[in-house]
């Protein structure tokens, strides 16, 4: 199907580009809104849970199931010599073992499945079983992975024109590194699977997962059956965030087993604590850069190395280690680069997909390197970060896409003067003289982020619209709903095209049986894709009712329009609803399916030359933040945003991910903190150790705007993903922290800021920014502070 | 047997698992799969319900009162006389449009407030208790205090925080819930009392909530071996992590002498079952310099169900109250068949998680000495987020003095021993001293004398260290006045930012 165009104006009392409220919300408020775990149990349903492995890494000697299984109410306890298909579900390459039996990679392995008639006696009788190992050494450190260089996938590199000459030949040199921490998804909603047998002995699988599809094909291999024996639905998940794009698909073939097994309905759902230990997070990483730059703080040249710790298994890391090496420019023009990403094996449960898939890590780089070289030349960051933007001539990736749409350095312009940087910059430094333990920072980031996967089939939706004969239409497409208001703004789209109320257009649950070949809810291309394929289904259904309006009424198919829930042609008009009885009374289909796949994308990976991306996401933040020099404590007072949806479908929701996107990247970057024990088990293994934003953590004065642009690439309605680049917002929330302890230096020392920057993260920072002061500023620097201590 | 009303039905229960929580018996046995369980362990709040208790005030008259409560941390037998609501009623029509709906949930929808809406209908509830609380918008700061134990992954907040607001904008909403709970009470009146000591029993395992003291002693002399529960904050984390299964349940929670709370002549006796809901206010009036302690204890739903006698009684090194009890000279009433004995709070515990606390004893009030004249207090809690998280370090120190020449020292921590323990070293330092920043900082630097804490999942042995000393400077500035204390606002101080 071709990719068309449609004007938001071309129909009057349309619904795109309202602030609908979400489909759900009037159900959600009611707690009317079924998850997984809410719908009623069939008769008979069993309870699953997985037996978990007591070491990071070593080889099973032998299992004692026997007190387990005495355990009243124990079914059947299974081991990988029941699945009678594959035993590896790793999504792209092999790597992730649905049950192990032999080999332990990580802490808390699955290496069993207890079913039980509860969900209490599961769990208890999981704990109960008895693994003897054999422990060998586990690699628990990057560095370590790095030096070995245990890589769960081969590196792989970026370069345009000579990095190290560039950098060699610039008046200034500078490197640094970072460590950057990973995140747990914290969807609210944990994992959870039902499984049941169909009327006709397949299996039907209800899973909270971003990525139905992948489920049905690994329940399927997984049983060595054909896709078509396996139907996943999915109404709603208690969010995703990237946590159920891969990471659902176990617990669903895990119930599936247990059902092909024993013709019972079995529901599997991870307490906490264990969804925590067993589920992927955002990759931690540990990167290092050297760039050289000119007087005026203009790059040169850089040579950035990432390294994603990726876990035990491949997992998507291929994909998101390149996603953080496509990143590492941010919005910056590096006239030289060579970029690096190494994907490192560690003995911890293998990282995933997270809002940003990478990103996020790469792009921080970038923000490291102009508050460095800021730092260096004694410059504002923000005037070193406008030098250094893309603009028209100084335009071309590290990996040779060019970018097209300028439009940060307005962007940047706006806010700065919007929100009022520079003013607020000065009464900060003046704020600063005089008080004694409050620092204040301010610091504005741009994002300019990729939007399409980088896989480039999965570039594809499809989409299936029925119009019932009183002219309600419903509407179904390969999207998940996970709270980004997926299915108001496909709804929005396709009553927009039928010029109908919102209300008219009814949204099901994404199943493999209605729309086939799905890709993951994911890379921020839900809208994009799913609103494409529905656009393209209702202007099938659309072009078949103007011809036949044409022909019946005698008029030129030209003078049909769809507005105001009627249809108005040269001759007369009548309401959608009257239209739809008389077209299925005339046997006009009223049925289509609609298909999209993003044109213009290529990359070839062996070059590392393409153009992976169809277009670029924009935003701008400024933030300012409060920090304690004796504790470290920390706290955002303002933020202001300036954020580029193209079009807005909806701004309200627009503005919730926006929102919610910067409060998770500042979380991500402040108080949300992973921690493994020695022994490789995971420390911070649940809401009491592991710190989320809480609502005062939400800036007191909190400004979010749309920047009025329409997409230049024919998106549908000229509008822009919106799920991931938001959360780089979150990098201002970094930066201004590192701006108010390089206070302590008079602003000429950028401290080594590694994330989470939690309490004691900064006051290490305070520590080593006082002494380099010391050091280099002399006795008579003004630090009325000097009796702070540190042991 | 147990009788409370549920909604708008009067429900009894009497075969039921002692550990069973009223979030696991609404979702498996009643149905209803509005309250969610998002954690189990009291942190999320996507289980929140509200929770009516009728309160009698000092004029005798009485009145149903009503408060959210984790319902993952709440044991069924507790629910004994109350009345529970949850999301599901909250709406009185079935299947309800926008104009049907209650203000907070109408508000939530038109303010965009939920996005995947698995943690809305504990906001919901959230919001309803502000909202049947208070007559009008009580400001930003008791919304984000109301919200604190409710986290949100997708929103950022931000909507919630508006909506809480215009909840108040549309025409009031009747409380229709205090009726339904006087007609519940007029029944359980009019039926014969046969049953004095209500419980729950499930084969050989039981739940008793004793109503007098008597009753209690008596149980813990017969079930040494039973569990006792308050509030349950914490023990309900045992029983959904670590799948304790206890024979034995004993809830003082409603044992009528120990949810005693009084103040006479500047002097507090607050018995071991109270809620911090129902004292923090009052000591906080006399202890002004101990509120943020207390607005930073768990969160709103945790301080309306624990108690101190169940932070003491579990004895772990990082609650807060005990430091503060400690440095406030406080003590405490262990009560058994045999009698009642006083100890001081300090004397109570004796290592990890251990406490002088015999096997058929209770603890039944906590008393607090009249407030010194010249006493200055300092309450410092650390933690990596400011709402509902343990402390990294918890530091109160109370100091008299005559003549600006420290008197007595009593400094208490938490965070930084296996138990919360005094710093005698870091106190003879400060004894004699005079009321000035180098007092302090002279005793802040020998804090590795005191203590040498452990690195945790918090923080390194060393940022604890530090941390201390630090503090000690910041209490050195605050006492000695050296500058205007609200030059040295602090980043934690952000609730009241939030209100600016």
């Amino acid at each position: 199907m071709r990719h068309f165009e449609m004007d938001k104006l071309q129909a009057r009392g349309g619904s795109v580009g309202k602030s609908k409220h979400h489909e759900s919300a009037i159900k959600q408020v009611c707690g009317k809104a079924n998850y997984v775990d809410d719908f009623a149990e069939p008769a008979g349903c069993l309870h699953g849970y997985p037996v978990l492995a007591p070491v990071a890494a070593g080889f099973i000697t032998s299992i004692d199931t026997k007190e387990a299984e005495s355990l009243k109410g124990v079914v059947r306890i299974f081991s990988a010599k029941d699945v009678p298909g594959k035993i590896d579900i790793g999504p792209v390459f092999p790597g992730d073992i649905l049950l192990t039996d032999h080999e332990i990679e990580y802490f808390h392995q699955p290496v069993l499945f207890v079913v039980a008639d509860s969900y209490d006696t599961a769990r208890k009788a999981a704990r109960l079983v008895k693994i003897n190992c054999e422990e060998t050494e586990a690699v628990l450190d990057i560095h370590e992975a790095i030096e070995k260089q245990n890589w769960v996938r081969p590196p792989h590199s970026l370069q345009r024109g000579d990095a190290d000459s560039a950098i060699k030949s610039a008046k200034h040199q500078i490197s640094g590194e970072l460590s950057v921490g990973g995140q747990e998804h914290f969807y609210l909603e944990g994992q959870v699977a039902m499984t049941q047998l169909n009327e006709d002995g397949g299996i039907f699988v209800q899973s909270s997962s971003q990525h139905p599809t992948e489920v049905q094909h690994l329940v399927a291999k997984i049983l060595k059956k054909p896709f078509n024996f396996v139907t996943v639905e999915m109404r709603r998940m208690g969010g995703g965030f990237g946590g159920k794009e891969t990471q659902a698909a176990p617990w669903a073939c895990l119930a599936a087993l247990a059902t092909y097994h024993l013709e019972s309905p079995v529901k599997v759902r991870l307490a906490r604590a264990d969804d925590f230990r067993l589920t992927g997070k955002r990759h931690p990483f540990y990167n290092h850069y050297t760039a050289g730059f000119d007087e005026n703080g203009l790059i040169e040249g850089v040579h950035i190395e990432v390294n994603g710790n990726c876990g035990y298994s491949p997992d998507l890391s291929d994909a998101i280690v390149d996603r953080a090496m496509f990143h590492a420019d941010n919005a910056y023009y590096y006239p030289a680069a060579k970029i690096v990403g190494n994907r490192c094996k560690l003995n911890t449960v293998s990282h995933t997909a997270f809002r940003g898939f990478g990103g996020p890590q790469g792009m921080i780089m970038a923000e490291l390197i102009m508050d460095d070289v800021a730092a260096k030349l004694g410059q504002d960051p923000l005037t070193i970060r406008k030098a250094n933007l893309y603009r028209p001539g100084r335009d071309v990736t590290p990996y040779h896409q060019k970018v097209e749409q300028h439009v940060l350095a307005g962007m940047i312009e706006t806010l700065e003067k919007d929100a009022q940087y520079w003013e607020r910059k000065e009464a900060i430094k003046a704020f600063n003289k005089t008080s004694p333990f409050v620092k204040k920072g301010l610091a504005m980031t741009p994002v300019k982020f990729g939007i399409s996967f980088t896989v480039q089939h999965l570039n594809q939706a499809g989409a299936l619209i029925h119009i019932y004969s009183d002219g309600s239409i419903h509407l179904n497409h390969g999207g998940t709903e996970m709270g980004q208001g997926l299915n108001t703004k496909v709804a929005q789209i396709v009553a927009h095209a039928f010029g109908v109320d919102f209300e008219t257009v009814g949204v099901t649950a994404t199943r493999t049986d209605k729309v086939p070949n799905t890709s993951p809810t994911a890379a921020s291309s839900g809208t994009d894709l799913n609103g494409m394929a529905a656009l393209n289904a209702a202007n099938t259904i659309k072009d078949r009712l103007i011809e036949f309006v044409a022909s019946h009424f005698e008029v030129e198919a030209e003078s049909v329009e769809f507005n105001d829930n009627k249809i108005i042609h040269a001759k007369g008009e009548m309401s959608f609803a009257e239209l739809a009885e008389l077209a299925y009374m005339k046997r006009i289909s009223l049925s289509s399916t609609g298909y999209y796949a993003t044109p213009k994308i290529h990359y070839d990976r062996a070059k590392a030359e393409g153009r992976p991306f169809f277009y670029y996401s924009h935003g701008v933040a400024l933030s300012e933040v409060e920090i304690d020099i004796l504790t470290g404590e920390n706290t955002v007072t303002r933020a202001d945003i300036l954020h580029d949806v193209g079009n807005s479908l909806n701004p309200a929701l627009d503005i919730g991910q926006i929102e919610g996107a910067f409060i998770q990247g500042m979380g991500w970057l402040t108080t949300e903190e992973l921690q493994w024990k020695d022994s490789g088990e995971l420390a911070s293994s649940g809401p009491a150790t592991y710190k989320i934003p809480a609502i005062g953590d939400t800036p007191t004065e909190f400004n979010v705007s749309l920047f009025d642009s329409a997409n230049p690439e024919t998106s549908v309605f000229r509008s822009k993903a919106v799920g991931e680049p938001p959360f780089m917002l979150g990098f201002s929330v970094w930066s201004a922290i590192r701006n108010a302890i390089s206070s302590l230096a008079d602003y000429k020392y950028a401290p080594d800021l590694n994330t989470p920057a939690t309490p004691e993260t900064v006051l290490n920072a305070v520590v080593a920014t006082k002494q380099w002061a010391a050091d280099n500023l002399g006795a008579n620097e003004d630090t009325q502070d000097e009796g702070v201590s540190h042991v | 047997m147990i009788k409370f009303l549920l909604n708008d039905t009067v429900t009894e229960v009497q075969s039921s698992s002692p550990s069973l929580t009223i979030l696991e018996w609404l979702r498996t046995t009643t149905g209803k799969k509005g309250t969610k369980e998002g954690c189990a362990t009291g942190d999320c709040g996507a289980c929140t319900l509200l929770i009516g208790e009728e309160i009698t005030n000092n004029k005798g008259e009485t009145h149903w009162h009503y408060k959210t409560l984790n319902s993952c941390l709440m044991l069924l037998g507790n629910a004994h006389g109350k009345h529970i609501i949850t999301v599901e009623a909250v709406a009185l029509t079935k299947y309800p449009e926008l104009g049907d709906l209650h203000p907070v949930q109408r508000a939530m929808v038109e303010c965009h407030g939920s996005q995947c809406g698995f943690c809305t209908p504990g906001i919901i509830m959230s919001l309803l208790a502000l909202y049947i609380n208070n007559e009008t918008y009580p400001g930003k700061t008791a919304a984000i205090h109301a919200l604190g134990g409710n986290l949100c992954r997708c929103t950022g907040y931000n909507p919630i925080l508006k909506a809480a607001e215009k909840a108040f904008e549309y025409d009031r909403a009747e409380e229709p819930w205090s009726a339904m709970a006087i007609k519940f009470k007029e029944s359980l009146l009019s039926e014969p009392q046969e049953n004095a000591l209500p419980y729950l029993e499930d084969n050989q395992r039981k739940f008793y909530l004793p109503q007098t003291v008597s009753q209690l002693v008596e149980l813990t002399a017969t079930y040494p071996e039973a569990s006792i529960v308050a509030g349950g904050t914490d023990f309900a984390i045992e029983l959904s992590q670590h799948l304790l299964k206890p024979e034995v349940v004993i809830s003082v929670s409603q044992t009528s002498e120990l949810t005693q709370f009084s103040e006479k002549d500047g002097q507090f006796e607050i018995g071991a079952a109270v809620p911090y809901c129902d004292f923090v206010d009052a000591l906080c009036t006399t202890y002004p310099e101990s509120k943020e302690l207390f607005e930073r204890l768990g969160s709103t739903q945790v301080r309306n169900s624990g108690t101190l006698g169940g932070s003491l009684g579990n004895a772990s090194p990082i609650g807060d109250p005990a430091p503060l009890l400690i440095a406030l000279n406080a003590t405490m009433d262990l009560q058994s068949v045999k009698g009642t004995r006083t100890i001081k709070v300090e004397d109570f515990f004796t290592g990890y998680r251990q406490t002088v606390l015999a096997a058929d004893e209770v603890i039944a009030k906590i008393s607090i000495p009249k407030r010194s004249e010249s006493l200055k207090l300092a309450c410092h809690k650390v933690s990596k987020r400011f709402e509902d998280d343990i402390s990294t370090v918890c530091l109160i120190l109370a100091v008299e003095h005559a003549n600006n020449v420290i008197t007595s020292a009593r400094f208490a921590l938490g965070g930084m021993a296996a138990i919360p323990a005094r710093a005698p070293k870091m106190e003879a330092q400060l004894i004699g001293g005079r009321l000035d920043t180098k007092t302090f900082m002279k005793a802040g630097a020998v804090v590795e004398k005191d203590f040498s804490p452990m690195s945790d999942v918090r923080a390194s042995a060393n940022y604890r260290l530090i941390t201390t000393q630090n503090l000690m400077q910041r209490i050195g500035y605050e006492f000695s006045q050296a500058i205007p204390v609200n030059n040295i606002t602090t980043p934690s101080a952000r609730i009241s930012h939030a209100s600016l």
